[in-house]
């Protein structure tokens, strides 16, 4: 399984490609391909926002679904998705909705 | 300190509106990001995990307090309230958006700061020793050359775009703080028998995937022949670095694959051509450049000593610091501190808005407006009245800054690793604050110790050349930790040997600790230090303590 992601291009905040074909700034809202078909549906969607300036350094990545939430396989996605693990009141975990900790 | 002239405020101002207009550009869709990413790189953007982040350049790790109130102020309006220092004497801001960019750069430019320089393929921001012009045991104050070199690298047309980065270092004394033997060029100012000053040149030093430490390319390089050596040896690179493969574009590597005699010989016949001409540095170029490096003027207070000594008696947690943090200064009457970014459990190199204010007002209050920012990630306050160590410590205890523990083992280097960085495979700061709580009870009695943290090959963190280097890497999705002991980045540099197989990120802090015992039980002396017994001992005896005596002999 797969979920798109990019960076915002205005302040470069993390975020991914949710259902309605918005940019989410929490990885759970984003929208899961569960085939490659479904994948390159979202590359593709990416593509066109990255060539419409929205967004930048558009990627495909790995996740797997834990109690029904999402949870990148690597490492690096789970910080992109929580924030710094030293600093728990910064970025998205410390916001309300928080992501899944890393 | 060095002000700007005109050419200097015209060039930064001018560079501010170029960058304001790109970013405007980049907003709008005129530029794309593959127009612009170069753009944005020569100006200190990079674009990292959670948001954009912001190289500043610090040349040679000097500012005033206005310089530094004006970083905390960015830090509290375009940031989350904190900067990092980094090991190249710069600071980094990790949450500004790119929107704001032309904004931060105009305020910097207010305080004759900017970030030009700070990333890309030219010559980057040099750094010096952070001692400079207050330690004893230099030669010079290494800054005026640091200063004209700026002047000379700035927007240099013919190398803009070398191979990949480049980094001078330059120290004034012959203890080497400033790991000059690591840089692409370093130099070490020197005086004659003659008593003139000069240089000897190190070149083709480096760390990041195949660390080597630099050929000595001249002992003694007479100081007016400065720019013409640089140009000589940057223009051998700038012809025939290699432009194939990124990983072997260094200057490191073509003076290893062509051979350090071959490489110093065509810089040698290069600098004949261009020495006496228009480079030759004249004396008056460098006591101009020399006269905004005057040393403050130093009034005789001779009743420090025994104020200290009181003060000593009065509070044991001065006193250590004392030891540790307090460093003699040329003058009899003053010392250098150095201020620690390394309380126990916390981020190396991180310092809060409020923090830097306070910084900013002791500098201001005791310290001629001078402060540093070491590559070792410590900020330094290097010209002080011994009869004002009392208040300042005082101070830096209000401000959260009065750790004793410089050059001991919790005075770790980490880069910011995965926690931030887009190139790294492994956090290194989370290792630094456990190691940091772990060993801060015993640090006094382990001595002095470098232990050096990267998250990937870059090697931002030294990890090649910490006393105790650790290197994340990526393995299995997870985070794995090489261990290297040995290396060093002083006068007798030598980079860190791998002992064994990596340790997971629960199991490296209790590794070093196996290395850490290891030393204090086979030490001859409590004078004997780490990296002393390492080389007496060699790697042995602590391989087998990690691994096993098995290990050991294989």
């Amino acid at each position: 399984m797969q979920v798109l992601t990019a960076n915002r291009l205005i302040d470069g905040e993390a975020v991914w490609l949710a259902a309605d074909h918005s940019w989410t700034d929490t990885i759970d809202a984003a929208d899961i391909a569960r085939d490659a078909n479904a994948a390159q549906r979202l590359a593709d969607i990416g593509e066109a926002s990255r060539r419409a300036n929205a967004v930048v350094d558009v990627n495909l990545i790995d996740i797997d679904l834990i109690a029904g939430r999402i949870a990148p396989k690597r490492l690096r996605e789970r910080i992109r998705a929580s924030g710094p693990t030293n600093r728990p009141d910064l970025g998205k975990q410390a916001r309300p909705l928080a992501a899944i900790a890393a | 300190m060095y002000r700007y002239d005109e050419f200097d405020r015209d060039f930064v101002a001018a560079r501010v509106v170029e960058f304001g207009d790109q970013v405007a550009r980049r907003l709008s869709g005129e530029l794309t990001e593959d127009q612009f990413r170069p753009l944005r790189l020569m100006n200190g953007v990079y674009l990292q995990l959670h948001a954009y982040m912001l190289r500043i350049a610090i040349p040679y790790g000097t500012l005033n307090a206005r310089q530094m109130r004006k970083l905390a102020h960015i830090a509290r309006t375009y940031d989350h309230g904190y900067g990092h220092f980094t090991t190249r004497q710069n600071l980094q801001f990790n949450w500004p958006a790119l929107k704001d960019m032309p904004a931060i750069l105009a305020e910097l430019a207010g305080v004759e700061m900017h970030a030009i320089q700070t990333s890309g393929n030219c010559i980057r921001n040099v750094t010096a020793d952070h001692f400079a012009g207050a330690a004893a045991d230099e030669a010079a104050d290494p800054r005026p050359y640091a200063e004209i070199l700026r002047q000379w690298s700035s927007a240099h047309p013919e190398f803009s775009y070398l191979p990949r980065k480049f980094k001078v270092a330059v120290t004034g004394a012959a203890r080497d703080r400033a790991a000059i033997r690591f840089h692409d060029i370093g130099l070490q100012l020197k005086k004659n028998v003659a008593g003139e000053t000069g240089f000897a040149v190190f070149v083709g030093g480096g760390q990041g995937r195949t660390p080597i430490i630099a050929v000595k390319a001249r002992d003694f390089l007479p100081e007016r022949d400065l720019l013409a050596y640089m140009t000589a040896i940057l223009r051998v690179y700038n012809l025939e670095g290699r432009r194939d493969n990124k990983y072997k574009a260094r200057i490191k590597i073509l003076v290893s694959e062509t051979g350090a005699d071959e490489i110093i010989r065509r810089v040698e016949a290069e600098f004949e051509m261009l020495k006496d001409g228009a480079l030759a540095l004249p004396d008056a170029d460098i006591a101009a450049i020399q006269a905004y490096f005057a040393p403050p003027a130093f009034i005789e207070r001779p009743g420090g000593v025994a104020l200290v000594r009181q003060a000593r008696l009065d509070d044991r947690g001065f006193s250590a610091w004392l030891e540790r943090n307090v460093t003699t200064h040329k003058h009899p009457d003053h010392a250098i501190v150095t201020i620690s970014l390394k309380g126990v459990g916390e981020v190396p190199g991180d310092a809060t808005a409020e923090q830097m204010d306070a910084v900013a007002d002791l500098a201001e209050r005791f310290g001629h407006d001078e402060i540093r920012v070491s590559h070792e990630q410590n900020l330094v306050l290097p010209h002080v009245a011994r009869a004002d160590l009392p208040a300042i410590y005082k101070g830096l205890k209000t401000a959260g800054l009065a750790t004793a523990n410089a050059g001991l083992a919790t005075d770790i280097i980490a880069c910011p690793g995965l926690d931030y960085c887009a190139l790294a495979n492994a956090r290194a700061i989370p290792v630094a604050q456990d190691l940091s709580t772990r060993l801060a009870a015993r640090q006094d009695d382990i001595g002095d110790l470098k232990i050096k943290i990267s998250g990937c090959i870059n090697a931002c963190g030294h990890h090649h050349i910490g006393h105790i280097g650790i290197l994340g890497v990526e393995k299995k999705g997870g985070e794995l930790y090489q261990l290297t002991l040995g290396g060093s980045a002083d006068e007798n540099a030598a980079i860190g040997e791998i002992v064994g197989r990596g340790f997971g990120p629960e199991e490296i802090a209790g590794a070093v600790e196996t290395a850490i015992d290891v030393y204090l039980a086979h030490r001859l002396s409590p004078g004997e230090t780490f990296i002393d017994a390492y080389r007496r001992l060699g790697a042995t005896s602590f391989r087998e303590a990690l691994y096993g005596s098995a290990a050991a002999a294989a």
